[in-house]
């Protein structure tokens, strides 16, 4: 089993590389990272040594770079046919969504650590609280693979990676506002308070400020997981459902 | 007779179209089996409930005596499945695609090599080895998807249209191939060119809009031609079963 898994994600991540995907892909999240950070966040500006001017505009960077990372993950099995291959393998087909999702996340995660040079620069700069950047970075990677296990489930779902692409960044787009004071007037206007609480309970953006301040609460971790391994499954469901499609 | 591979009533709709209605199949070790059928006959819906990509509606599939259904993994280890238009991942090397199928088949190492360097040389693939797979003709990547399928030496090999869209020399080189892996296999090729079924089967099931018309040897098909039909005799009857035109 544990040869099949790797051989499965060795495939998928080599993929990236195969193509021109990794290289566009990196330097323009590598580009905006920067801009983000220095530009709109104004890192010097602010006089302080620490990234909260990058983490802060992360979710918005992964909202269309996750789904883009992700939007080919099944929708170009499902295109070219080697979906028929991947599920008539002598193994469980949970394996192959576990390996392709693990990739994609690795390699976002290798985007992300990429980005290590801005922490040497803030190190170089002035006396940064470490454990915080730690703690950002741990919460950065977590929230990108609940983004990519959203766009891998959409993903499953179509053979058309623009529309994979699109409905993945509506999808994402709705966690990441969930916890928006705008949308949560607009619902507590009239929606019960127990449904607004648990809109704003969603949001990417709520359980990302505790790790991104900081704070290693569990529910956060588990938030994101609980994401990730909800879509996982309904991935595999999507899979299974539209396999004639 | 020992029948590796069983199919019984199997049914799929789609929708509101039955596109597969109650297909019995047998094939014995050593048979080819031709699985022809015109264009939406169900031909390809049958295949892929044989290699357990789409799951029956109703009936059931055995490989080698293990259900598909309750044991998939089982049975799966038993199969070799050649997808329609042999798809593979374009941006990869021959070499690393073949690598990659036989590591999720379960092999590794030593084991690996040398299976890979039989099945390049059966097929005959050397000469494309480092060549990306996109880049390969049609001929090619018909071979590399049976390379694939034969990678861990399944008893049991789905094929679904092997020789569709290749020239006559490819042909010729896919037929001489199956031929050649027939004795100890049960081969399950679907195809709607009739000249197949003189070429390599060793018996023909015929389908039509999802039923099985005619289960023989050609023999036994040519011989539903009139005598008076002197050229092209298994066409003949093949459009009078399909069709119910014989001019």
């Amino acid at each position: 089993m544990t040869h099949v898994f790797s051989a499965l994600f060795r495939r998928e991540f080599r993929s990236y590389f195969q193509t021109p995907l990794a290289g566009v892909f990196l330097v323009i999240f590598l580009l905006l990272s920067g801009l983000f950070t220095f530009q709109l966040g104004g890192l010097f500006e602010r006089g302080q040594a620490d990234l909260r001017p990058f983490f802060q505009f992360l979710p918005w960077l992964y909202l269309f770079l996750a789904p883009a990372v992700a939007m080919r993950l099944w929708a170009e099995d499902r295109r070219t046919g080697t979906i028929e291959i991947l599920m008539t393998l002598p193994c469980p087909s949970w394996l192959v969504v576990l390996a392709k999702f693990l990739a994609s996340w690795a390699f976002l995660s290798l985007a992300i650590l990429l980005t290590c040079p801005l922490w040497m620069t803030v190190s170089y700069l002035g006396d940064p609280d470490h454990g915080i950047i730690l703690t950002s970075y741990f919460g950065a990677i977590l929230m990108g693979g609940a983004y990519l296990a959203l766009g891998a489930a959409v993903s499953a779902a179509t053979k058309n990676q623009v529309i994979a692409f699109i409905l993945a960044v509506l999808i994402s787009f709705g966690f990441l506002s969930a916890g928006y004071p705008v949308v949560l007037d607009f619902l507590g206007g009239w929606a019960p308070d127990f449904f607004v609480q648990a809109v704003a309970s969603t949001s990417f953006l709520t359980h990302f400020d505790a790790l991104q301040r900081g704070v290693l609460d569990m529910r956060d971790v588990l938030f994101f997981l609980l994401v990730m391994a909800t879509s996982l499954v309904i991935n595999r469901i999507m899979i299974d459902w539209k396999k004639a499609a | 007779m020992d029948n590796i591979v069983e199919a019984k009533g199997l049914c799929k709709s789609f929708g509101s179209l039955r596109a597969v209605d109650g297909i019995d199949l047998r094939v014995a070790r050593g048979e080819v089996l031709g699985f022809l059928g015109p264009n939406g006959a169900g031909k390809s819906t049958t295949m892929r409930m044989l290699s357990g990509f789409l799951e029956p509606d109703a009936g059931s599939v055995h490989l080698c005596g293990v259900n598909l259904a309750t044991n998939r993994q089982q049975a799966l280890t038993n199969l070799g499945y050649l997808p329609e238009g042999a798809p593979a991942y374009p941006e990869m090397l021959v070499h690393e695609y073949l690598a990659f199928l036989a590591g999720v088949r379960g092999l590794y190492g030593a084991e690996l090599r040398q299976r890979l360097a039989e099945v390049v040389e059966m097929v005959k693939l050397n000469t494309v080895f480092n060549q990306r797979v996109e880049t390969l003709s049609k001929g090619f990547q018909r071979r590399l998807g049976l390379a694939g399928a034969l990678l861990n030496s399944p008893p049991v090999l789905v094929l679904d249209e092997p020789t569709d869209g290749l020239d006559p020399n490819q042909k010729h080189e896919v037929r001489s191939l199956i031929r050649r892996l027939a004795p100890g296999k049960a081969i399950i090729l679907s195809t709607h060119i009739l000249e197949e079924v003189e070429a390599v089967c060793s018996r023909t099931v015929i389908i039509n809009q999802g039923k099985v018309i005619f289960d023989g040897t050609p023999e036994e098909l040519d011989q539903q031609a009139p005598n008076h039909v002197t050229s092209a005799r298994l066409d003949w009857v093949f459009r009078q079963m399909t069709t119910g035109e014989v001019a």
